[in-house]
């Protein structure tokens, strides 16, 4: 234990008990005392009058010596750069001008060298092309000895990456062979100008709280950012920067797993992370074939389908779209829901989206709780009018 | 087969509220329970030895009260449990859990197969699977769905990979670690024998020097990530119940919309 409450100071005022926010102090004997739940957070030593309370914390050297730059790592996949390379382009771009350091972008392939001059449009300064057909299909050894063997070579601050299902699998082997710390799916990044550290910000709790992060000792400073939360940069058409060229054979990488085949669901769009608005359903739908008028309303808008686990539970969608605790955490720019009473295990999974919008024959529903735009009644009446008006609208 | 499965007790999520006044968590009524995605860690641990026979291990790092967890697990069916418990283990982030785990593992000898839950719902890291496959230096697959298949001869298995947009077939030799979503199977209940076997277990508690750890590399003295402030997420603007008769909600639904700039419908 690493918290120091010192017995001769501590004067009992409970300052400490009311800033902890794990409840984790309590007074015994008239001293303040810290139990299990500890989490080391620090907001008791910043409250104490006395300066009683220490906690130790690694202070380690200033790594910061020879790295330099901030990294992107732009997500391929199925000849496709994912919209998420771009925000992060966006988001690197303004760190590292905060910083006053060139941006790079990690590109990994094969046949994907074209898509570097993408890169450079969209902010990149140098683009780190690792072109090669051990690297058409993703796999965590090649992926994750690659990139920690070129960061090591580099030695860039600060690395990003996408949050998405190749970024939180393979960048946590990567921080751990590097030996620094990772902050997994970030909404908020910043600089702290006094030492140029990044303070990386990301929901925890379900959601229900919110943490910002720093990793003073290890190099680089690596975060997973969530998908759809920063902006893509300007698109600056001609724009050139620095290519460089990693030779993949030399650096004799061999993975353990094979991938046998990469199954796309052509169904309709699961990819639910990326979707601007999703359109989502639950028990309240009755029967399976009624997602076909929510995908309808999804076509219009262009828009992903979701489902509560009540709707996947009954077998009526994949588990791929379930939406919530157990399922994916999404935050579109609209999320419509359907017939959905709103448990907390679903709230948390979809209560960042920019607007909520509940329809619900209950108006007791917990969705409302969390909906900016409630509408009780029937969805049966309510969708089909909603597609008609938008129809008409358009027409 | 001898698998292993990795289990965290945590806070039951939906009862955790941040007071926006004093930026405290509320705690009253908060229960613990098993990480819900590590229950489907130890059923594919169950199934798999119900097919091929031999030991299901469960551990998990945590303070003395975590022994509630373990016992969960063995009502279920998992045969042995240990508990990773010091209080240098306290506040660490996913590096010094899975560092911490991979020495324990190592303590209590090989496994064909290391099993952890996707994430856990309080840190919804994802970031410990990983991370311990890499400390044991284990090839491991995240996100996985289905177990197609497993060839002991030639020590490989075959299984689906939840992806974004679908999902990928992935062969691995064996041992590995997997870390597994809800989709991959369902429940059992605890059986009698298994409750009573569960009252009864003794669970053996290893402390940092049982572990032989680096005592710079557990804990928060071992964690590289420090969280430096929390605070509660701004509210959102809620409950908003539009009036008047379907007709009327739907166009003030498109109207507000439209404003909000999340959809461009001209209604007048
Ligand atoms: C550990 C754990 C994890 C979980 N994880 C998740 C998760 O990831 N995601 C998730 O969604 N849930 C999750 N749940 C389940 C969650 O608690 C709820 O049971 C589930 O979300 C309910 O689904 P539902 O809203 O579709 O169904 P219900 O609760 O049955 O709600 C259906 C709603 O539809 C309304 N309705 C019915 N007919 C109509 C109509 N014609 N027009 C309009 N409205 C109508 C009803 O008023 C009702 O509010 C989890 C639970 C646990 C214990
Ligand atoms: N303290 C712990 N003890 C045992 N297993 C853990 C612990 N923390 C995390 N895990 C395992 O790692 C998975 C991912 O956790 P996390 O990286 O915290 O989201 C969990 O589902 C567990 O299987």
């Amino acid at each position: 234990m690493c918290l120091f409450i010192d017995p001769d100071l501590c004067t009992a005022c409970e300052a400490c008990v009311e800033s902890c926010p794990f409840g984790a102090i309590t007074l015994v004997d008239d001293l303040a005392q810290a139990d299990e739940t500890c989490n080391l957070c620090g907001a008791c030593e910043d409250v104490c009058p006395v300066q009683a309370i220490t906690i130790e914390k690694k202070t380690g050297a200033p790594a910061a010596d020879g790295y330099e730059g901030v990294w992107i790592f732009a997500e391929h996949r199925q000849g496709k750069l994912a919209q998420v390379a771009f925000e992060l382009l966006g988001e690197g771009r303004r760190l590292a001008d905060q910083l006053g350091v060139a941006l790079g972008a990690v590109l990994f392939g094969h046949d994907v060298k074209e898509e570097a001059d993408q890169l450079f449009a969209y902010g990149a300064d140098t683009v780190y092309l690792a072109d090669d057909p051990a690297l058409a299909g993703f796999t965590d050894d090649m992926y994750g000895v690659l990139l920690a063997k070129m960061i090591n070579e580099h030695q860039p601050e600060i690395v990003l990456c996408g949050a998405t299902s190749i970024g939180r699998s393979f960048i946590p082997k990567v921080a751990t062979i590097l030996g620094t710390g990772l902050t997994a799916d970030c909404t908020g990044l910043g600089i702290r100008s006094s030492d140029r550290l990044l303070l990386q910000t990301r929901p925890a709790f379900g959601g229900n709280i919110m943490a910002t992060i720093v990793c003073p000792a290890g190099r680089p400073q690596m975060a997973t950012v969530r998908t759809r939360v920063f902006r893509r940069g300007p698109y600056q058409e001609g724009r050139k920067g620095e290519l460089v060229e990693i030779d993949v054979a030399r650096k004799n990488i061999v993975s353990r797993t094979r991938l046998l085949e990469v199954v796309t669901d052509l169904s309709e769009k699961v990819n639910l992370a990326e979707a601007d608005v999703l359109v989502a359903g639950g028990r309240g739908l009755g029967e399976e074939k009624n997602f076909d008028l929510l995908r309808e309303l999804a076509d219009l808008l262009n828009a992903g389908v979701g489902a509560s686990r009540g709707a996947v539970d009954a077998g009526w969608i994949s588990y791929a779209h379930q939406v919530g605790q157990t399922g994916k955490t999404v935050s579109p720019k609209l999320y419509i829901a359907c017939g959905i009473s709103g448990a907390v295990q679903h709230q948390v999974g979809m209560q960042s989206s920019d607007v909520i919008v509940a329809i619900n024959k209950d108006p007791n529903a917990p969705i409302f709780d969390v909906a900016n735009y409630g509408l009780v009644g029937d969805l049966f009446d309510i969708v089909p009018l909603m597609i008609k008006r938008i129809k008409t609208a358009r027409s | 087969m001898d698998i292993l499965v990795c289990i965290k007790q945590v806070p039951d999520t939906k009862d955790i509220k941040l007071d926006p006044e004093t930026n405290t968590l509320k705690r009253e009524g908060v229960e613990s329970i098993v990480n819900p995605f590590d229950m489907y860690a130890v059923e594919t641990a169950l199934m798999l030895k119900d097919e091929w026979g031999g030991t299901v291990r469960a551990v998990t790092m945590g303070p003395p009260q975590a022994e509630q967890a373990l016992r969960e697990v063995v009502s279920y069916g998992v045969d042995e449990v240990a508990l990773f418990s010091d209080r240098a283990f306290a506040g660490a982030d996913t590096w010094a859990t899975a560092y911490t785990l991979a020495k324990g593992i190592r303590k209590l000898g090989d496994f064909d197969l290391i099993i952890c839950g996707k994430q856990a719902v309080d840190g919804d890291t994802a970031q410990v699977g990983p991370g311990l496959a890499q400390q044991l230096d284990l090839p491991f697959i995240t996100f996985v769905r289905r177990i197609v298949k497993i060839e002991l001869d030639s020590r490989t298995m075959v299984v689906e990979r939840l992806m974004d947009d679908g999902y990928d077939v992935v062969e691995t030799s064996l041992p590995a670690l997997l870390t597994v979503v809800k989709e991959i199977n369902e429940l059992r209940v605890p059986s009698l024998k298994g409750k009573m076997k569960a009252k009864k277990i003794d669970i053996p508690i290893y402390s940092a020097a049982d572990l032989e750890v680096d005592p710079d590399s557990v804990g928060l003295t071992g964690s590289y990530t420090q969280v430096i402030e929390v605070f509660a997420p701004k509210p959102r603007g809620n409950r908003i119940i539009l009036e008047g008769e379907t007709e009327e909600q739907v166009e003030k639904l498109l109207n507000g919309l439209t404003k909000d700039k999340v959809l461009s419908v001209k209604i007048d």
